[in-house]
């Protein structure tokens, strides 16, 4: 298939581009797993400083390699309708159960 | 050089590929018709075994009872025909079933959805003709699926369509595989049917829409089934997981659902226990909530269509219906735990529910009322299609009104598991949906056939179902206000008053009697339907032109039936979908793809302006 | 007959038909892997103070499978490049790579996943319990061997120390307790039904591995099957690659939450 220079270079651009996120995504994860081995006092903070790593990291898998950052409208909106059900998915389940009996062992 | 010809760029599909692993989307839509049509007949025939139980309790059913104990073994019916309590609970969880996930679903949004949506945007086929295939054969096999777990050990499913933990894992703990398996196994398949068909509506309805069709100019019809799609692809996927969790508490004892402690037959459980059984109710209902709107958003949809082309009007407030079906759309995924109410939630959560629920009811009222508006004034042509179209609102009314008791908090703690439930959603979806999709089946019938069905029987079809669908339900909104609950294999006679007992008057008990009468004569008025439905495909009256009603919209300017492919010409879309009796037009619609041209203003314009 | 689209992008939405059908499809999966990733939450949520496990995974095997994830990634967006830029042999190397990925993520999660079936909880007659994995060699039918630890307290269950050299213990089967509701011994294994944790881990990544396998044998008909499209249709071949490609990428950003919401917090 006849590829003209101009697609080269722009491929060139974004393979560099590909290779610095894979990158990041290999330091994110050690960083994750130091992370979890220090304590912070409460299982909160560990808890939240993963999640914040990972939402990271699933952000640069998201917006570089599935080339959402350059995505169009029509996907956008698909996805943000999905992030809202799926927040309401959560948090009304939980609040719906926070007060429920914790159960006992026998 | 060789001239190429026709037959050499595509053969003629044999009978396999034609009909039975077809990837067209018309022969696809009438497979989930008819499929979806014998799903719908084996519900009824289900509900009127359990119906002469409830009003003849203890009672032997006459000929079908004794067939069925040969057929299901004498645990489930005695030799003289006596229903057991297992049996009636099994009919009820698979009559919810099979109505719901085999016959409507399939029907409005399989068959409707898949003949008529890419015939009315101007497409040839849907976006990925392939995975609708599929899609028809997941939904096959989940039915036979469902179907076969009636002759296993032990029955089919038996814990409600609702599949509640932990009696869906602890009836029948001692079969393995049992009904329960294959009913969780069979809506794996049918959730994952629904999941590929709304994939391809979504993307058919956003790639394929012909020339000139830009979303405002989409009939009503396709917006429903967009909303429709939505809702089954975002819905659907939490009740695959927890079905999956449920298998797994059901086949390699973990404890998703199960809690700690329990005890069953005075055994406590060897399971490790720490589960939650609203956890299930949770994951299933943030389905079955979206789940009621895909059973009637198509029907809206159907009988929009056929109003506007039975009035000879536009339909009033297209674009608030529009609004108001995308925010149905929106709200019906926060509203689930109304189902929950009383579940133990804390207050401000219930009245979060609460509140969407309230709110979900506007839009609804909106489009009724548009509905109902576009009869004003209009030119109304009387035809079967048209009578059930007509049906369908005041009942949906019904439906829809009395859904606000239950939505309340406070009142819904009377009404919760009562018979007032069971009326309140059968008013909206069968003579809700079900009119619905008798009408499109009447009205859609010349494109795909050729032919009209016989007019006077589908006008005794829809007098008697109508009578019989009110003498079924109205009185179940008695008995459920008089505290009857559902799901009683006794018909309430455990709970009748007695001296110096209250409870259930006779009265009220005895309605059970005239219920199951009409039942059973609704199920007879279908025979006229079903005769002329088959009559009809040879010997009904043949159609005249390609759009017998003079309607507006694509489809009826498609060949009839249409080709692989649909259309003969390129389809460019000039105006709205209903544009009916427009002033200054010799004809009084204008289908959409016809080309501007200078209008004669003639004499004897037929229409009154 | 054509359906329109299919490899052109329809120019008022700027998308060929397979991109559009792949985000509603990858919509529904998150949808789905999220109702289990809420199940997990609730689960955790529930169990009483103390009672939830940690560290009963190994983080060193679970960050390679993350490691090796990630590279499978970006040897799948360097294919779809090589193919952009009409390099196609450099496409079938990548491609191969990402494979060969998948299969290394699959054979750890397998040893993995045996080694939870070979792990046991023994309960003793004097109270006492025995964590440890089945020395299958030595166990008869009078005596198991396991190697593993003594501990008093349940709760020393749930949080082992992070390197703890395991000792070979023998305990004869007469010293088991037996179950008073089931009259069974009480010695179970690590599989699903041990407890709702391990009932939840097998569920999530059993799944994921699902969607592995699903997601590498769809690559692999693209790579060798379907190759021949590239000769007669190429934008149509590298849309094929980049569909499949954002579905690869998925299941990666799956593993990504996976990874230290089971193995590390």
């Amino acid at each position: 298939m006849h590829v003209d220079d101009h697609t080269i270079e722009e491929m060139r651009h974004h393979i560099r581009r590909y290779l610095i996120v894979g990158g990041a995504l290999a330091l994110g994860t050690i960083l994750t797993v130091w992370a979890s081995l220090i304590n912070f006092g409460s299982r909160e903070i560990n808890i939240v400083v993963a999640l914040v790593i990972a939402s990271a990291k699933a952000f640069l898998v998201a917006g570089f390699f599935m080339h959402l950052i350059s995505e169009k409208k029509m996907i956008y909106a698909v996805l943000s309708f999905t992030a809202f059900f799926f927040t309401g998915l959560f948090f009304l389940t939980l609040w719906s159960m926070a007060h429920a009996s914790i159960i006992q062992i026998r | 050089m060789q001239p190429t010809t026709h037959a050499s760029h595509h053969e003629e599909p044999g009978f396999w590929q034609k009909y039975i692993f077809s990837t067209d989307h018309k022969v696809i839509g009438i497979q989930y018709g008819i499929t979806g049509l014998m799903f719908l007949f084996l519900g009824l025939c289900l509900m009127s075994v359990m119906r002469w139980q409830l009003a003849y309790p203890g009672k032997g059913v006459p000929f079908i009872g004794p067939i069925l104990s040969h057929l299901l073994g004498e645990s489930m019916v005695s030799k003289s025909g006596v229903i057991s309590p297992d049996l009636y609970n099994s009919f009820g969880a698979m009559h919810g079933t099979i109505m719901v996930f085999l016959a409507i679903v399939p029907l409005a949004f399989g068959a409707f959805g898949n003949f008529v949506t890419p015939l009315q945007i101007g497409a040839p086929d849907m976006t990925f003709p392939r995975v609708n295939m599929v899609s028809y054969l997941f939904y096959f096999l989940g039915g036979v699926l469902m179907l076969c777990s009636f002759f296993i050990p032990g029955g089919a499913a038996k814990s409600g369509w609702t599949s509640y933990s932990p009696l869906a894992t602890i009836a029948d703990l001692n079969l393995r595989p049992n009904g329960q398996t294959f009913w969780i196994i069979g809506m794996v398949f049918l959730i994952s049917s629904s999941l590929l068909g709304a994939v391809n509506f979504i993307t058919t309805i956003i790639q394929l829409r012909a020339k000139g069709l830009t979303w405002m100019r989409m009939p009503f019809f396709v917006w429903a089934q967009l909303v429709t799609a939505f809702l089954l692809l975002l819905a659907f996927p939490p009740l695959e997981a927890a079905a999956v969790l449920q298998l797994m508490d059901n086949l390699l004892r973990t404890s998703f659902f199960l809690p700690t402690g329990l005890v069953v037959s005075g055994q406590v459980l060897h399971i490790s226990g720490g589960g939650s059984p609203l956890l299930w109710q949770h994951l299933f209902w943030f389905l079955a909530h979206p789940e009621v709107y895909v059973l009637i958003l198509p029907g809206m949809g159907i009988v929009t269509e056929i109003l506007a082309n039975n009035t000879r009007k536009p339909i009033w407030g297209y674009r608030s219906m529009v609004y108001s079906i995308l925010t149905i759309g929106f709200l019906s995924f926060i509203v689930w735990a109304h189902h929950m109410y009383l579940t133990g939630m804390g207050t401000r959560i219930a009245t979060f529910f609460q509140t969407t629920t309230m709110m979900i009811s506007i839009p609804s009222v909106i489009i009724l009322t548009a509905l109902f508006i576009s009869l004003w004034g209009a030119s109304i042509r009387i035809n079967t299609p048209m009578l059930f179209a007509l049906g369908f609102l005041p009942m949906f009314g019904i439906g829809g009104l009395t859904g606000l008791p239950l939505g309340f908090n406070a009142s819904d703690i009377h009404l919760h598991d009562t018979y007032y439930v069971i009326a309140h959603f059968h008013y909206i979806v069968a003579p809700g949906t079900i009119f619905a999709l008798f009408a499109g089946i009447y009205y859609w019938y010349p494109k795909a056939t050729g032919r009209i069905m016989n007019e006077t029987w589908g006008k005794i079809h829809f007098t008697l179902s109508f009578i019989f669908m009110n003498l079924i339900f109205m009185p179940m909104f008695i008995q459920g206000m008089s505290g009857m609950s559902r799901r009683m294999y006794d018909g309430g006679a455990n709970y009748a008053a007695a001296p110096g007992v209250p409870g259930l008057s006779p009265d009220i008990i005895h309605l059970n009697v005239g219920i199951s009468h009409a039942v059973w004569l609704l199920g007879l008025s279908q025979i006229p339907f079903i005769i002329n439905f088959f009559w009809s495909i040879n010997w009904g009256r043949k159609v005249e032109n390609d759009n017998p009603w003079d309607s507006t919209t694509l489809e009826w300017q498609a060949p009839t039936p249409p080709p692989h492919g649909n259309f003969d010409k390129p389809i460019e879309v000039f105006r709205g979908p209903y544009e009916y009796s427009v002033p200054g037009h010799s004809r009084d619609f204008t289908p959409q793809n016809e080309p501007e041209k200078q209008a004669p203003v003639t004499h004897g314009n037929p229409v009154r302006s | 007959m054509e359906i329109p689209y299919a490899v052109k992008p329809r120019p008022d939405t700027g998308l060929y038909n397979a991109k559009v059908g792949i985000w509603l499809f990858l919509a529904s999966e998150v949808m789905l892997f999220g109702a289990l990733f809420c199940s997990y939450i609730l689960l955790r949520v529930n169990a009483p103070e103390g009672m939830w496990p940690h560290h009963w995974l190994n983080i060193w095997l679970g960050m390679t499978n993350t490691i090796v994830l990630i590279f499978s990634s970006v040897t799948v967006v360097l294919g779809w490049a090589s193919l952009k830029m009409g390099q196609f042999k450099k496409y079938k190397f990548y491609q191969a790579i990402t494979m060969i990925c998948a299969v290394a993520f699959l054979c750890i999660k397998s040893y993995e996943y045996h080694d939870k079936f070979i792990h046991y909880q023994i309960n003793l007659k004097d109270g006492g319990i025995v964590d440890g994995h089945l020395v299958k060699s030595e166990t008869t039918k009078d005596v198991v061997v396991v190697e593993g630890r003594r501990i008093k307290d349940i709760k020393e269950l749930y949080n082992p120390p992070l390197d703890h050299e395991g000792e070979i213990i023998k305990i004869p089967r007469a010293d088991i307790k037996i179950d008073p509701a089931t009259r069974e011994p009480m010695m179970e294994n690590y599989g699903p039904w041990h407890n709702t944790y391990t009932g939840i881990y097998f569920t999530l990544t059993g799944l994921h591995a699902l969607h592995v396998i699903a997601g590498c044998i769809v690559i692999f008909f693209i790579w060798g099957p379907l190759a021949k499209v590239w000769e007669k249709d190429p934008e149509r071949y590298i849309n094929r690659v980049e569909v499949s490609g954002l579905f690869w990428h998925f299941v990666d950003l799956v593993w990504i939450f996976l990874f230290p919401v089971l193995y590390l917090l």
